[in-house]
């Protein structure tokens, strides 16, 4: 039988989510012994007799005997979830409370309940992008390390702690209190932005780690839509945002594992399927009073994979939701793309004055692609000395092979114009 | 053809999930190569950790065996292969031993 590669991984934040509702917060590292005695069952089981015909049930009915048995032999050592507490006591309800927590909605819950618990206010946003990766995407400590270029001891230092700070907290977050899981919504939202974006852009060596941090992301935005609550406007903003940007993922390197410019870019390459659906859901995005980051960031990569070409862009529609953008989350990096899309329309020099004129553009010059935009205008202006000299510097501050390698082409390009 | 029993000890604490998932697909894949090579003669059972050990004339029952992890059998499988030193180079094939366990070897006694 088929099964994805990563089914462990997935099941793993299915089964500390449910185990931890039953243990209580507290308990997540019992929760979490639990988890692995269930996965080392089916590595021993499914190693010798193949895997069964249902791989997930089969570890959720494993989670749940072992849980029964923690249960009954620590009712008396241990206090479990506050809520659930007195249903555990007793041999005549425990079973049956048991049962209705491992049903396929229950679990629905308390993946919500633990994507909210691991973006706790007292934890640093590094710290909850490495527990909500660690605890719901099954990652282990060197995975997370790579993928933002942390040292193993360290990382598991960070993750260690922010689990004391989730039991320490004594409950996980309650998802039925409308006005607490209002308020904790943003942070979630940027938390799987942010997944995606290491993704997308990251410093991570290993361009299998980025690309999984992308589907990981999606694949919790979609947990989040799937749920009612966590379907808001800005929540499908931000899938359509990811499914829009994770279209052009094969098309931004080339046959041989190069990165491509969007302009040079081979559209036929990019996945259809996942731009129907981005557009669909930037369409039930609209429904809302406000209009979010992800709104006016969903409608620019709508604008790009929606042109059949570069010039069929609307470039003047990308500057003014770039301007939109600027109004409600400025950044250096967002008015660096604002002049990019203006050197679109008013030619090259104008771009130049208007990267010239970005607040706090310092900022900008550990980004390569500041330094790179630079050289593609300069190149433009046929300027091709200061070019070479703003791709060097892009080189040096790339964070990735494939970065540095594309930013090398270019620098190499400039020099086929000059003397030096 | 001799048989011989595999015993195989440690158990595992993984990393990650991905790792336990590598770790199942190796021993799917070792089993079926022993299969079809023809030396899987038994493929016996893997042991939960727990049970019982019943000890001496007085029939004492007690939990266990509480012995390391390391020491604690996992499982077993009966292997046919030409002699000792055959059976030995086949059990290296085994993806506990990746993981920090061990293979012991042991020839079934015939008559």
């Amino acid at each position: 039988m088929e099964v994805s590669e990563h089914l462990f991984r997935h099941e793993w934040g299915r089964l500390v989510a449910a185990l931890t509702r039953i243990f209580g917060a507290h308990n997540l590292a019992l929760a979490e012994d639990v988890a692995q005695e269930a996965f080392c069952r089916a590595v021993e089981v499914w190693g010798y007799r193949g895997m069964p015909s249902n791989p997930q049930a089969w570890l959720m009915m494993t989670a749940k005997n072992c849980a029964l048995d923690v249960l009954r032999r620590e009712r008396t050592a241990r206090t479990f979830g506050p809520e659930l507490h007195r249903y555990m006591l007793s041999e005549w309800t425990v079973t049956p409370m048991v049962e209705t927590l491992f049903t396929e909605e229950a679990v629905k819950d308390d993946l919500l309940r633990m994507m909210f618990s691991c973006c706790e206010r007292q934890l640093t946003e590094e710290s909850q992008l490495a527990l909500i990766l660690n605890i719901l995407c099954g990652f282990g400590v060197d995975e997370i390390a790579a993928a933002f270029l942390g040292g193993h001891a360290g990382t598991e230092k960070r993750i260690t702690r922010a689990k004391h700070t989730l039991s320490e907290a004594g409950r996980s977050f309650n998802v039925e209190s409308h006005a607490d899981f209002a308020a904790r919504l943003p942070t979630v939202l940027r938390a799987l932005y942010l997944i995606f974006n290491e993704g997308y852009h990251g410093a991570s060596k290993k361009a299998v780690i980025r690309t999984e941090l992308c589907r990981e992301a999606m694949r919790l935005a979609a947990m989040l839509l799937d749920h009612p609550a966590g379907a808001t406007p800005e929540a499908y903003a931000l899938s359509a945002l990811m499914c829009l940007n994770a279209a052009r993922l094969r098309g931004r390197v080339d046959a041989l594992g190069e990165l491509q410019t969007l302009e040079n870019q081979d559209r036929s390459s990019w996945d259809q399927a996942l731009i129907a659906e981005g557009l669909g859901l930037l369409g039930r995005s609209a429904s809302g009073a406000s209009v979010s980051q992800y709104h006016i960031e969903a409608a620019i990569a709508a604008c790009h994979t929606t042109a059949s070409d570069p010039a069929e862009t609307d470039w003047s529609k990308v500057v003014q939701l770039y301007d939109a953008l600027t109004s409600i989350a400025s950044s250096p990096v967002v008015s660096l793309n604002r002049a990019i899309a203006i050197a679109q329309v008013e030619g090259a020099e104008r771009g130049l004055a208007e990267i010239a004129a970005i607040t706090n553009r310092e900022r900008l010059a550990a980004y390569p692609f500041y330094h790179a935009a630079m050289g593609e205008l300069e190149f433009r202006c046929k300027r091709h000395v200061e070019a070479r000299q703003h791709f060097r510097a892009a080189v040096s501050v790339a964070r990735n092979p494939a970065e540095k390698g594309f930013l090398e082409r270019r620098e190499r390009a400039c020099g086929e114009f000059t003397q030096g | 053809m001799s048989e011989f029993t595999f015993l195989f000890r440690g158990r595992k604490h993984f990393d990650s999930p991905d790792e336990a998932q590598k770790n199942m697909q190796q021993w799917m894949a070792w089993f079926k190569e022993l299969g079809a090579a023809g030396h899987l003669k038994d493929p016996g059972h893997p042991l939960e950790a727990r049970g019982k050990v019943v000890r001496g004339s007085q029939k004492l029952v007690t939990d266990g065996p509480y012995a390391e992890a390391k020491d604690v059998v996992g499982g077993y499988i009966i292997v046919e292969a030409r002699d000792l030193a055959h059976a030995a180079e086949l059990s290296k094939g085994c993806p506990i031993l990746g993981v920090g366990g061990s293979v012991e070897i042991r020839p079934i006694q015939t008559l």
